[in-house]
């Protein structure tokens, strides 16, 4: 064997070759059972990305059917709730140029919602209930609705539904406990440039 | 003399301390109202458990704590509870919160309390739960629950005590007037705490060298005790917890970590003294040395307030002028917050009321561009880079941000003070803080909705997966009837009833309604209606029929059956009816 081998160096170069493509063959064919990714990995980054409000408002059932959406090539500016922040955030994921959000999909709105039942007007149709997308609302048929502001995510889904228009989005009001410092003013391109301010304020005011 | 090692960074701005010691704590008049807020501490707000009316004496609890991570809160003075609501406080935001407002009856009587003097032999689990029934959280500036903060736990043992008497923030001399005052009896605090923290080993009082008078009040009593007094340059922040513990052990707290986690604990003076009168004399916190100072108040000296005293009443008793400066500031120039109106209340944290005049203190400069100059990251005592977490707040980076440690910032403002464009960096990593901690809560938020809607749509489909299920049961059933001859009717039906609930459920009911019924009256009255009814239905079905033929329509089939049908019932009706009669 050692013989025919080494009187035939173009053989046993072949054999080397093949033995080594078997070898890492079964190597990578055990890696790819053994270190299987179940689903598409780009899909959950973008899925974690997303607010999860549910809300629709891309025109996909919930967060995650766009995240898959974007995985194909979606546009990725069609998320209201999640906003700029969000649109930048999957853009530097997936590396591509951010782009503004799509008007035709909402505007972002600055103050978080949250639904609230007028709970006398309430006639127990359970038609928000059959469409809050986080099961959200409390009540049975024909009795008294009511929303579970913690788990509320403001989507708003259960507005249109109601027959008597009860539910309102009402803003989440800030408490101390979530106050926030906000980043100082920009000053402006010469910052000890009082004249400047004062000029500028009178104007400012009439404009708003 | 202990070894001390020094901090990097740190600034040496003018310590104007002079001012307020010159005369010894004193005491003011109690106030007409006093303003409790609920929340004066980290953790929950405590919930109030009096009511508006009521009549309370000096020490009652007033509030309880709500969970362990919280404390009580006492009326500072005997009086009445005037009103529950939200007012301001001292909270950078200017927003009010909930608070207890006590109208003073002027007699200021104490309600019943005991102390205890052997503490020695008492648990310390016992010794705990007095520091926290008095309502201590540490009055240093953070307002720890003491209690939580005592009680680190068997897996943690407490190697070292540090007690910070380093005030190292200029004006503020609270804890050092304290300590020339009441050092015996902040020395019996720390005794008291070393019992609860099962004597360590090493208890060493950090103070700066700006404070001999201090020092040399404290010497005789610490001696033969194995307390250190620890002395060492003054520089600010050295009484940032990190800092001190540097400074007395030259050992870093890992970021993240708390001194109990390398076995330490470091408790502020003046918690000491509050947790004396707590133990030896049973009671609760209700006062505490706070110092008015700046060249707009008259009088510069600290008192000894009332925990709900309204800051103006302070000022009102120190010859304030407020044409010579236009804001008041809680806390020191350098960590301190200009206050939304001087009607708040001092709270247990309050160590210092500074009045500066404008010349003082002049407003902020206009920021202007960084410059690069690299001051800040010398000034900065946690070594962080200043600059670039400036840059990085600005574009609101939060990854980069972290990967600077933005939390590790003490927000001591040393950046800021040392900063040639006037630039105001600490606000820049409080708000970036606040915009990391907010996306931080809401992405926990974002993934328990992402739980809930995936919940949601499992059930969803469960159910119509279970709907048609049913549906596909009955199709078949339906079929299997179908294919069966009507001779076999009987015998299928005999089979299929154990399994058809259904079709038991409808016989019971329609036995039941036969039931109901059982007057003959009655049930000729319905077979009356339902002839009639039946006729009506006979006519417009053959009315339709006729129709139908002339139109020759396909329905032609079914019309005919349904009239088939409709006689057949009537028929039906009519034999009922006769042999009800009969």
């Amino acid at each position: 064997m050692i013989e025919l081998i080494s009187q035939n160096p173009i053989l046993a170069a072949l054999a080397a070759l093949v033995g080594l493509a078997i070898v890492f063959g079964a190597l990578l064919g055990f890696a790819a059972e053994k270190f299987k990714v179940e689903g598409d990995p780009i899909v959950e980054q973008i899925d974690e990305l997303l607010p999860q409000t549910q809300c629709g408002q891309c025109g996909f059932p919930g967060c995650r059917p766009y995240a898959e959406s974007i995985a194909n090539g979606d546009e990725i500016n069609k998320c209201p709730p999640g906003g700029q922040s969000t649109i930048n955030a999957i853009a530097s994921l997936l590396d591509i140029p951010a782009p503004e959000l799509d008007a035709e999909h909402g505007e972002e709105s600055e103050v978080k919602t949250v639904a609230y039942i007028r709970e006398d007007e309430c006639i127990g149709c359970t038609k928000c209930i059959q469409a809050c997308p986080v099961d959200a609302i409390m009540g049975a048929a024909k009795f008294m609705h009511t929303v579970i502001a913690d788990e509320c995510t403001g989507c708003d889904l259960c507005v249109e539904p109601c027959p008597v228009d009860c539910i309102d989005m009402l803003p989440v009001e800030e408490t101390i406990a979530d106050w926030r410092w906000s980043i100082p003013a920009k000053p402006g391109l010469i910052a000890t440039d009082k004249r400047g301010e004062l000029a500028n304020q009178p104007a400012k005011e009439d404009a708003a | 003399m202990n070894k001390t090692w020094v901090t990097p960074g740190g600034v040496h701005p003018p310590e104007n301390k002079h001012q307020s010691v010159t005369q010894g704590i004193g005491q003011l008049p109690i106030p007409e109202k006093l303003v409790i807020p609920l929340s004066q501490h980290i953790g929950a707000a405590a919930i109030p458990c009096v009511e508006v009316g009521q009549a309370v004496l000096k020490g009652q609890v007033i509030a309880k704590p709500a969970g362990v991570v919280s404390i009580p809160m006492h009326a500072p003075t005997s009086g009445t509870i005037s009103a529950i609501e939200h007012r301001p406080i001292a909270h950078s935001s200017g927003m009010l919160a909930p608070c207890i407002e006590i109208t003073s009856d002027a007699a200021d009587t104490w309600i019943d309390h005991e102390g205890i003097s052997d503490y020695e032999h008492i648990s310390p689990a016992k010794l705990l739960e007095m520091v926290a029934n008095a309502g201590i959280s540490g009055m240093g500036g953070a307002g720890f629950p003491s209690a939580v903060k005592l009680n680190p736990g068997r897996q943690r043992p407490i190697d070292t005590l540090i007690i910070n008497a380093t005030e190292c923030e200029p004006y503020i001399t609270a804890d050092d007037s304290a300590i020339r005052e009441r050092a015996a009896e902040i020395v019996e605090g720390i005794k008291i705490l070393s019992a609860i923290l099962d004597h360590p080993h090493n208890i060493m009082i950090g103070i700066e060298d700006n404070k001999p008078e201090a020092i040399e009040a404290l010497a005789p009593h610490v001696e033969g005790t194995g307390i250190s007094v620890v002395v060492f340059p003054t520089k600010y922040p050295s009484g940032g917890e990190k800092q001190l513990i540097y400074i007395l052990t030259g050992k870093e707290l890992p970021s993240g970590k708390l001194p109990a986690d390398i076995g330490m604990v470091c408790i502020n003076i003046g918690t000491t003294y509050a947790i004396k009168r707590a133990i030896i004399d049973g009671e609760p916190l209700v006062s505490r040395v706070t110092t008015v100072t700046g060249d707009a108040v008259g009088i510069q000296r600290n008192y000894d307030t009332l925990i709900g005293t309204p800051v103006s009443h302070l000022l009102a008793h120190s010859e304030y002028d407020e044409q010579a400066g236009g804001r008041v500031v809680m806390g020191g120039p350098m960590m301190g917050f200009t206050l939304p109106s001087a009607e708040v209340p001092i709270v247990k944290t309050t160590n210092c009321i500074l009045a500066p005049s404008y010349a003082e203190i002049p407003d902020d400069e206009p920021a202007q561009p960084c410059i690069r100059c690299g001051m800040c990251a010398e000034a900065c005592p946690a070594s962080l880079l200043p600059q670039q977490l400036f840059w990085y707040a600005q574009a609101e980076d939060h990854e980069r941000l972290e990967a600077h440690n933005l939390f590790d910032c003490i927000e001591c403002g040393a950046c800021s003070y040392v900063c040639p464009s006037n630039i105001p960096l600490v606000q820049y990593y409080r708000a970036a803080k606040g915009e990391i901690r907010h996306a931080r809560e809401e992405k926990v938020k974002a993934d328990h909705a992402r739980e809930r809607f995936e919940f949601h749509k499992q059930r969803i489909e469960q159910a119509e997966r279970e709907k048609e299920e049913k549906r596909a049961a009955r199709r078949e059933a339906a079929l299997k009837a179908k294919a069966n001859p009507p001779a076999a009717k009987s015998e299928t039906k005999s089979e299929a009833k154990p399994s058809s609930s259904a079709a038991d459920i409808i016989a019971a009911a329609q036995a039941r309604a036969a039931a109901k019924q059982a007057s003959p009256e009655d049930q000729q009255a319905k077979l009356e209606r339902t002839i009639a009814a039946a006729e009506q239905r006979l006519k417009v079905a053959e009315e339709k029929l006729a129709e139908a033929i002339e139109s020759n329509s396909d329905k032609q089939a079914v019309l005919s059956a349904a009239v088939e049908n409709t006689r057949q019932k009537l028929e039906q009706s009519k034999t009922k009816l006769a042999e009800l009669q009969a």
